[in-house]
């Protein structure tokens, strides 16, 4: 029987690996595709309970995730492609305009 | 029973190619990878009875958001630009931030949820027709973040056109 824990273990598991994407790759791309995973961990909860608790906010939560997700992919990208024509580089430790 | 053969067999399709997508070395080869943990979770969401978000999931996330990270991939050959160290210089802190973290989650999990009683909670009436009910709930006691969402859209492509247009002459001077 799957029980609401299974779900939750294996989105845990899902956003874990999520993190270590975002904090151990170089590339930014592998980034973004990392915080992709982390939304989806996140959809996997939302929808898992509204499973549980018979209640369907859980997955109107998830649609608005995923609009964000597709807002936040799109101008991501858009970010990588400006910064790849000035800087020539998508490599995150490479990117320190900022650093004095 | 085939529930549970099912979940499993969805839930290890999700975490390999989520652990492909953090190590492959080619950034194609991620997106790809993605494409699958998302198909996968699409499935845990059809098991889950959220039909309407499956078809979501697939549409936008396979059909719109992986095939624009390919699109960016290929178009300015950045898996060239993934030669050179694959991680980052503190890539052994992270991995010991992930475990710690992980590990904090699950015992959250394991512990936290007998005392969170879901049973205890009121159950409204089973869910009919799935997209349905979404629908009502989306246009009627969600319609003030639906309507946000679609000006975040609408924001979403302006900056996205605004960032990747070539930068002109009036804009050098």
């Amino acid at each position: 029987m799957i029980t609401l824990q299974h779900y939750l273990i294996l989105s845990t598991i899902l956003f874990s690996i999520g993190v270590v994407g975002v904090l151990t790759r170089r590339n930014v791309l592998v980034v973004f595709m990392s915080i992709e995973l982390i939304m989806n961990a996140v959809n996997i909860n939302l929808v898992a309970f509204s499973h549980q608790l018979h209640d369907v906010a859980g997955q109107a939560f998830a649609v608005f995730v995923i609009t964000v997700a597709a807002a936040e992919a799109a101008i991501g990208l858009g970010i990588v492609i400006a910064l790849f024509r000035n800087r020539e580089t998508v490599h995150v430790d490479e990117i320190d305009l900022l650093k004095g | 029973m085939w529930e549970a053969l099912l979940f499993y067999l969805l839930a290890a399709v999700t975490v390999i190619f989520a652990i492909m997508v953090v190590t492959a070395r080619n950034p194609v080869h991620s997106a790809l990878f993605l494409g699958g943990t998302l198909i996968a979770v699409a499935g845990l969401f059809l098991l889950l009875g959220a039909e309407f978000l499956t078809a979501v999931q697939i549409m936008v996330y396979v059909g719109g958001i992986m095939v624009l990270f390919l699109f960016v991939v290929m178009l300015y050959s950045l898996e060239r630009w993934g030669q050179g160290a694959l991680l980052s210089p503190n890539w052994k802190t992270a991995i010991v931030l992930g475990v710690v973290l992980l590990a904090e989650l699950l015992l959250f999990t394991w512990k936290g949820l007998s005392t969170f009683s879901v049973s205890g909670m009121p159950v409204p009436q089973e869910i009919q027709g799935n997209t349905e009910s979404l629908g009502w709930a989306l246009y009627q006691q969600y319609l003030l973040p639906f309507e946000v969402a679609s000006v975040l859209l609408l924001v979403a492509i302006l900056g996205a056109v605004l960032f990747t247009r070539k930068p002109t002459a009036k804009d050098k001077r």
